[in-house]
């Protein structure tokens, strides 16, 4: 059961989107961050939502995928969304009781918020989605090489990304041999109160903490063999450049952020 | 020949907890390794094996004695990183050495700390998986591939290094029959063909049996120290230090209990055939 967990879930494959530079992608994010934040009617929404619906079309990431990824937000949306509808002050009262107003401009105004949420956790997927967890590392640890000089331990997060992800498959089989060792003694992880199964599984982490400390010390050691001294005069097998490509990338979010604010200074 | 390793008059005790006494491990151990030999370590439990490799590379310090590595003094901290890179190390368990989840990144781990020019790496790393007969599963994650290919990867990782010495933990301890076979075929090539040093620590006196010379160790001190034959034609002494010698040669000193003469240096299924047919021919 387990060993459904997907990670990272990265989806392999060719597309323009997946052979961008995982810098580009990542600034592009922001970009697009920042347009969808600044767009503030439904002309400049149409533009990011255009980019954003572009951008899946390209990466032939199929919508039920991401649409699946949602599940886990509807809650949020909901409460976000109600809770817009009940408390914006507007002057067009649609209905009233109980001393509180729906108004027009606070369904106009939950529509944007639930809007703004559902593209901006659509954008994050298509990162996700189009990056192996490698290259996002890669690319994380060189945006933010310049803060090195600030003795900000970049390489060494990177480094602690890229091990921990390394590791999650390890301890996840780690996990389920234990349960099986524990149920084969006879424990039940699945009846009883929240209590009684909260306390079950102390049996099941007490052993994965120690083996895990284990594994993280036979690791160092294995690492300083291999000569690890962090992250200075470090090179790297793959070399991040950007190809024609990238630059193609950043014109769109270029574009993209111009068309927001230029829309926005007509007050569209 | 050149030394790869000497080992002169160690001593070495883990620390105590709580200013108690810590353990002896060896008193006053002298070893050298020649350079381009398969040595096979031998002992039981606790007799200091690891120990001992994790002196070669200057993972523990001596106490008292010295150890050099081609030429270089461990406990010259100076030297540390020159050592590590002549001197690479495997151990036991596969999946807590490999450090990064795609095959090929983590190969590239050693040179990319060395600091290997990036194209050259891509070379090396592409050599190493090739030596170890895993180049076609370089871009897998390594939690998918088997505890042998896992081994075989960890040990491109260190060939990638160029190192001119490898010594192995118990690599195969860990593994299933096939998995030992396809760690040996590879040590074994990396040894005849890229004339490696290679320091096997093991307790399976098969794979001893593989190496050119075998040293036996027993409570920090060597007690047997010769080729394969010599060693393991000593079978009582083995057997003193509660070690059993390969199969072939426990059979024939078994035969020899019950009143044959047979020769106790034969190592090989085909060599012990051939010995026990002529014992029973005269």
């Amino acid at each position: 059961m387990l060993k459904d967990i997907t990670l990272g879930q990265y989806f392999p494959g060719n597309s323009p989107v997946h052979r961008l530079d995982p810098r580009t992608k990542l600034i592009l994010l922001v970009v697009y961050i920042v347009a969808l934040f600044s767009a503030g009617n439904w002309v400049s929404y149409g533009v990011v939502f255009a980019f954003l619906a572009i951008s899946i079309a390209v990466s032939q990431i199929p919508l039920k995928s991401i649409l699946h990824g949602m599940k886990p937000l509807v809650f949020i949306l909901i409460f976000t969304g109600i809770l817009n509808i009940f408390f914006t002050a507007g002057e067009t009262v649609l209905v009233s009781f109980w001393g509180i107003s729906i108004t027009l401009e606070g369904i106009i105004r939950a529509f944007f918020m639930v809007l703004r949420i559902l593209m901006l956790i659509t954008g994050t997927f298509l990162l996700t989605y189009t990056t192996s967890p490698i290259s996002l590392t890669d690319g994380l640890e060189s945006l933010l090489g310049p803060l090195k000089k600030l003795h900000l331990p970049v390489h060494e997060l990177a480094m602690m990304m890229c091990i921990a992800m390394r590791f999650i498959p390890t301890l996840i089989e780690e996990t389920d041999k234990i349960m099986s060792a524990q149920k084969a003694r006879g424990a039940d992880f699945e009846s009883g109160s929240l209590l009684d199964r909260v306390k079950a599984l102390v049996p099941i982490l007490v052993p994965l903490f120690i083996s895990a400390f284990r594994r993280a010390d036979e690791l160092a050691t294995a690492m300083e063999c291999r000569c690890y001294q962090g992250g200075d005069g470090r090179t790297k097998m793959k070399l991040l450049r950007y190809k024609l490509l990238d630059f193609k990338g950043f014109g769109v979010g270029v574009v993209l952020l111009a068309a927001v604010f230029v829309l926005g200074s007509f007050g569209l | 020949m050149p030394t790869a390793v000497s080992v002169e008059h160690l001593s070495y005790s883990y620390p105590g907890v709580d200013n108690t006494p810590g353990v002896a491990v060896f008193e006053d151990l002298s070893l050298t390794v020649e350079q381009g030999s398969f040595v096979a370590v031998l002992g039981g439990n606790g007799c200091g094996k690891s120990t001992l490799a994790k002196h070669f590379n200057a993972i523990l310090l001596p106490c008292g004695g010295k150890v050099y590595v081609c030429g270089m003094d461990t406990s010259d901290e100076e030297k540390i990183i020159p050592i590590r890179r002549s001197m690479g190390m495997v151990f036991q368990n596969p999946d807590n050495q490999i450090v990064a989840n795609v095959v090929e990144e983590d190969v590239a781990f050693g040179p990319e700390n060395l600091g290997v020019a990036s194209p050259m790496i891509r070379q090396r790393v592409d050599r190493a998986l090739q030596q170890v007969g895993m180049f076609e599963y370089r871009s897998h994650a390594p939690h998918l591939l088997s505890g042998g290919q896992k081994q075989r990867v960890a040990i491109a990782g260190i060939i990638a290094m160029e190192p001119k010495c490898i010594v192995l933990d118990e690599p195969t301890a860990m593994l299933d029959p096939k998995g030992r076979r396809e760690v040996m075929e590879t040590v074994l090539k990396l040894n005849r063909e890229k004339g490696i040093t290679v320091i096997l620590i093991t307790h399976h006196m098969d794979e001893a049996a593989q190496a050119d010379r075998v040293v036996v160790l027993s409570k920090g001190q060597v007690v047997s120290d010769g080729t394969p034959r010599e060693v393991f034609s000593h079978v009582e002494l083995l057997h003193s230090i509660r070690l059993a010698a390969p199969e072939t040669v426990e059979l024939c000193k078994a035969l020899n209990d019950e009143g044959f003469r047979l020769p106790l240096d034969r190592l090989d299924t085909e060599e012990c055939a051939q010995a026990l047919y002529d014992a029973i021919k005269a």
